[in-house]
């Protein structure tokens, strides 16, 4: 299983108005947090981390990935990233071709920095472009300018640095055209990565009040929707392949860290706020699940680092119902896809065949036939299930009706799990572009025809 | 008197003379139970320290909505020179819907006090409560409450009383529940001028059921007065009209919580459990008599209260159906006017289509159910009963649009209230196009005081259960009331608009209505889905008919795009915390065919409204010219 690492920077020059992430623009916030002491407590929050996981049996290895996330990590002088990620390789160790990203602000960084980041062992960084558009990156408070944007990428490429760029589509007042401009612009900028995320409005922002108060329109699905499918043709036109909802990259380029997560895999999370997953099992066999989160603020945060507690404000002990729920959730948001055998062994029952066609029939997923061979107590359940179907065709027909057009006209891919059971190879559900953006809506399907919902 | 004061009056052995009983006769907010209380307090069967605001008002709803549902009888001693006296309290609803209720209530008494809202003036259902009173001969003590307001205007009500009974305004008692100031005056006035019972002591015994509660741990409590004779505690006792026997397992009276007592006298209020459960046991309006020396003729039995209004009830959960007849069963109990049988819906599945005095009987209904209970419940569309004739002459009682019989109609009944309505005069004019809106005839119109009046009108029933009631509070500011009684029926054209989602008609829509209203139905029944039905995966067609033919149309868009809510940091939980939530909230949903519908979907048709918006006129007036 591999294993990353995310730090969580807390800090901003100044809070964008629709932003709703963790973070703070003063210099001091007191108690011994503050930019300049971060470094010092977040390494001592890494020890605590490691002796926790000793504490729990967690045995990871050397690290896969590492994230600096935000926040502004480059808001931090560059010693005190390259000391962190010292921190990280003395920790746990670093795989020699660890993938380390640190997010940047295109305003507060500049080619000198981006190459002492590469001398010190950063691979990737990925900058908050958002826009092209000035009206637009206005809207959003950004105080970039295209033209830094350019001068850092050409500086990552400089330092033999990965680089991506983050766009938002949605914003109040961006037309499509707009939009268009906004992925030509990092088209044209020759990024082999690129994150185009729906602007979601927080109600507790500056722009949700906006929003509210009826001084700032409200975002439509249909046109998100439009933006969706204009960056997702123009990038795939170009040779940059989605490969998780929001991601799109040349092939090779993924962000590994990025699909660590998808993938369900570990990782510790340190800084306030940052969450944290592990799942593994202890010396009697038994699985655990566990997903937490850091204190919020950065003042009780390095509070509680400094007296020698792991400063975890809340954690979650997930279930074998939550579990599968999110192998579903994380599974259909990937290319990858969703393997059915690994969906089925969490949920303890054969996703029926008849649910499967209707989704592809829908144009919600395309189905995969792997190469991976179906687990022995998978096969179990397919027999099992098998008998059961055979003795009440009519009631497990009941289960699997769903809120679709009813159609029954077979579909010429209309999988036989039993079929492929026989043949014995996984098979793995990929939502297609209708089904990226319906994804809540295949999810939902795909749980209930499991009985989790 | 002081709550530590020895009841000299024991029940079961009160001379006649000593009792009066009355009952309170208000509107909403004007203040009975607060009065009620102060009674309860200044007579010292209660202490101000553990007097619980509104002490009378025992369930959770009526509390909230500031009205009684349910009469209580309260047994409060009361000394008038030296003399104990025995008040008999019935607290009675104030709403429109109630009229029944009140009727058992007065009934039960000889006397009423007819309170009135200083700051407001008499309201219409009190007048016509007042009327009753006076129908049943009952004395009236004319009462102002709140005089402690500064916008209490005592004079002026005061008259307003005073021609209305035609007493003299200084007869017009003046209180306020609030300070205390005048309620032991009022106290006085109950002795003497209310009265005495006038039963015979020595016959049969006889008494009175009024109203019957169903208590979880005791079985029913049934409400009683004693007309003539005695009832003894371990006395066998007989219900002259089910011709049931029972062994009571206790009687007694309230004062102010339950006190088993060895007898109820003549002329006395009190209460007897006699541990039945089943809920047909307890006839509200039968007559109790000993059973071993028992009486010849009950005493004249009350009106069994006719429903004005029917609507569908259904669980959301189909599963629920046996709760759901459990819970009327149960209701039923406490509310002889709740009538119900078994319906099936092809939309809504099983459920009872329940028969209400009006629409905010139905409301409680409801919301009783569903507190109380904890059912998950859709209601459809309120309707009223009519008879429809079909060509061949068959004769069709309809109180489900779904009854209507296809094919050419000959005639369709239709039944009529007479409607008052007090407004203050400034506002004669909307009332007046609020009406003639809703099929309204105008009878006379009266002037109460020179600034309000009372409009006199005969209207379609139908048209008043919709949302004429919201509407009139809302054209009138609130200033308004507004009382209705049966009032024969009338022949007229009237249609039933169905209304099809994705094609397939759903029952559970459809309205009858005139056809003058029926394209503004049509439009606004499809235009309010197409808010309320949340985008699917698919396109959604909404379509309102008349018989075959459309006569308008919705069409909710395909959704396209749900969250695509990036997982800040990889915060997992939180997605799937939102996924789960929104599933529990699709599980509150009605599937119709493949579409998943609100709950406030089914209850859109009570709020049609007006049209307003350019849209919504365009369209009217496009169907109407296609007919």
């Amino acid at each position: 299983m591999p294993f990353s690492v995310y730090i969580h920077v807390p800090f901003c020059m100044r809070r964008c108005g629709y932003c709703d992430f963790n973070t703070y623009t003063a210099l001091d916030l007191g108690g011994g947090a503050s930019r300049a002491t971060f470094a010092q407590v977040a390494l001592r929050d890494m020890q605590l981390h490691r002796r926790w996981q000793e504490e729990q049996g967690i045995a990871v290895g050397p690290v896969d990935t590492v994230f600096f996330g935000g926040g502004t990590p480059t808001l931090l002088p560059v010693d005190d990233l390259i000391s962190l990620l010292g921190g990280v390789r003395s920790i746990w160790g670093l795989k020699p071709d660890a993938e380390v990203t640190t997010e940047a602000n295109p305003d507060t960084i500049d080619a000198d920095g981006l190459a002492r980041l590469a001398d010190g062992g950063f691979t990737r960084v990925s900058f908050g472009m958002q826009s092209a558009v000035p009206h637009v990156l206005r809207t959003l408070d950004r105080t970039h300018t295209p033209a830094n944007v350019e001068a850092c990428v050409r500086g990552a490429r400089r330092a033999g640095l990965r680089h991506s760029v983050d766009l938002i589509y949605g914003t109040p007042g961006e037309s499509l055209d707009d939009w268009r401009t906004s992925v030509q612009a990092a088209l044209d900028l020759g990024v082999e990565h690129i994150s185009a995320y729906a602007l979601a409005i927080e109600p507790t922002t500056k722009m949700g009040r906006l929003i509210r108060q009826g001084k700032l329109p409200k975002p439509d699905d249909d046109d998100e929707a439009n933006k969706y499918e204009i960056v997702d043709s123009m990038l795939e036109q170009t040779g940059l392949s989605w490969y998780e909802v929001s991601n799109w990259a040349v092939p090779g380029q993924e962000s590994q860290h990025n699909l660590n997560y998808w993938r369900n895999s570990d990782w510790a999370g340190i800084g306030p706020g940052a969450h944290g997953h592990y799942r593994w099992t202890d010396a009697h066999g038994e699985i655990h699940d566990w997903r937490g989160s850091e204190v919020l603020h950065p003042r009780p945060w390095a509070v509680q680092v400094a007296q020698g507690k792991l400063p975890v404000a809340s954690q979650e002990w997930l279930d074998d119902h939550a579990h599968a729920e999110e192998v579903a959730m994380l599974g259909l948001r990937i290319r990858e896809g969703l393997s059915v055998q690994d969906l089925e062994e969490a949920a303890g029952r054969v996703l029926p065949q008849q649910v499967i066609a209707r989704l592809v029939h829908d144009d919600l997923v395309t189905v995969r036939v792997t190469d991976t061979p179906i687990r022995p107590e998978v096969l179990a359940l397919h027999q099992a299930q098998d008998k059961h179907v055979s003795m009440s065709q009519t009631e497990y027909g009941a289960a699997a009706s769903f809120s679709t057009s009813t159609s029954s006209k077979p579909h010429p891919f209309a999988p036989d799990n039993s079929a492929i059971a026989q043949q014995g190879y996984d098979i793995r559900l990929v939502p297609t572009r209708k089904g990226r953006l319906l994804n809540d809506t295949v999810i939902d399907q795909v749980c209930q025809a499991v009985g989790l919902w | 008197m002081s709550a530590n004061t020895v009841q000299h009056n024991q029940p079961g052995a009160t001379d006649q003379s000593l009792i009066r009983n009355f009952c309170i006769i208000a509107h909403i907010d004007h203040g009975k139970s607060t009065v009620a209380d102060r009674i309860l307090q200044l007579s010292g069967i209660i202490e101000e320290r553990e007097m619980r605001d509104r002490f009378l008002d025992r369930m959770d709803i009526e509390q909230e909505r500031g009205i009684t549902i349910k009469s209580q009888a309260v047994r409060v001693p009361w000394t008038v020179d030296g003399t104990e006296y025995t008040l008999g309290m019935i607290d009675t609803p104030g709403h429109v819907d109630f009229t029944y209720e009140v009727s058992r209530a007065l009934a039960a008494c000889e006397g009423a006090v007819l309170l009135v809202d200083a700051t407001q003036g008499i309201e219409a259902q009190t007048l016509s409560n007042l009327y009753m009173a006076m129908d049943h001969d009952l004395t009236i003590i004319p009462v102002l409450n709140k005089i402690d307001l500064p916008s209490a205007e005592s004079d002026k009500h005061a008259e307003e009383i005073a021609n209305l009974i035609g007493c003299d305004i200084s007869d017009v008692l003046r209180v306020s529940g609030k300070t205390g100031e005048g309620v032991s005056d009022l106290l006085d006035r109950i002795v003497t001028d209310i009265p005495a019972p006038q039963g015979d002591p020595t016959a049969p015994a006889r008494a009175l059921i009024f109203d019957s509660v169903y208590d979880s741990y005791r079985g029913i409590v049934t409400y009683i007065r004693m007309i003539d004779g005695s009832l003894q505690s371990r006395q066998r006792i007989h219900m002259m009209g089910l011709g049931t026997t029972h062994e009571p397992i206790e009687l007694g009276v309230i004062s102010p919580e339950m006190q088993p007592t060895k007898a109820l006298a003549a002329g006395e209020v009190g209460y007897v459990i006699t541990g039945v459960k089943d809920v047909s046991q307890s006839k509200v309006g039968d007559t109790i008599t000993e059973d071993a020396r028992r009486a010849q003729e009950p005493l004249p039995g009350y009106q069994d209260p006719q429903p004005m209004v029917y609507a569908g009830l259904f669980p959301i959960d189909n599963a629920q159906f046996p709760e759901l007849r459990e819970a009327l069963d149960k209701l039923k109990l406490n509310d002889a006017a709740l009538i119900y049988e078994p319906e099936t819906s092809v939309a809504l599945g099983f459920g009872f289509r329940c028969g209400f005095l009006g629409l905010l009987h139905m409301e409680i209904v409801s919301e009783r159910l569903s507190r109380e209970f904890g059912l998950d419940l859709i209601s459809t569309a309120p309707n009223v009963p009519y008879e429809v004739t079909g060509e061949d002459g068959t004769m069709h009682r309809v109180t489900n649009p779904s009854e209507f019989p296809e094919g050419k109609i000959k005639s369709i009944v239709e039944p009529m209230v007479a409607a008052d309505i007090i407004t203050p005069k400034e506002f004669i004019g909307s009332v007046m196009e609020l009406c003639q809106d809703h099929r309204g005839i105008m009878g006379t119109m009266e002037y109460l005081s020179p600034e309000r009046v009372e409009m006199h009108y005969r209207m379609p029933l139908a048209e008043i259960v919709f949302d004429f009631f919201d509407q009139l509070k809302s054209r009138t500011k609130g200033y308004a009331s507004l009382d209705y009684h049966e009032d024969g029926e009338q022949s007229a054209d009237l249609v039933k608009v169905d209304i099809l989602i994705q094609g397939d008609r759903v029952d559970a829509f459809s309205a009858i209505v005139h056809r003058d209203k029926s394209y503004s139905y049509g439009v606004m029944m499809t235009k309010k889905l197409r808010e309320l039905i949340p985008r699917q995966q698919f396109e959604i067609p909404i379509q309102a008919a008349i018989g075959s033919r459309i006569i308008a149309r919705e069409t909710i868009r395909a959704l396209r795009k749900d969250v695509l809510a990036k997982c800040y940091g990889g915060d997992i939980t939180r997605k799937r915390k939102l996924l789960e939530k929104q599933k529990a909230g699709k599980k509150r949903m009605k599937m119709l065919g493949h579409v998943e519908v609100p709950q406030e979907a089914f209850i859109a048709a009570l709020n049609t409204g007006e049209a307003t918006d350019r849209d919504t006129k365009d369209k009217i007036r496009a169907a109407q010219k296609a007919s």
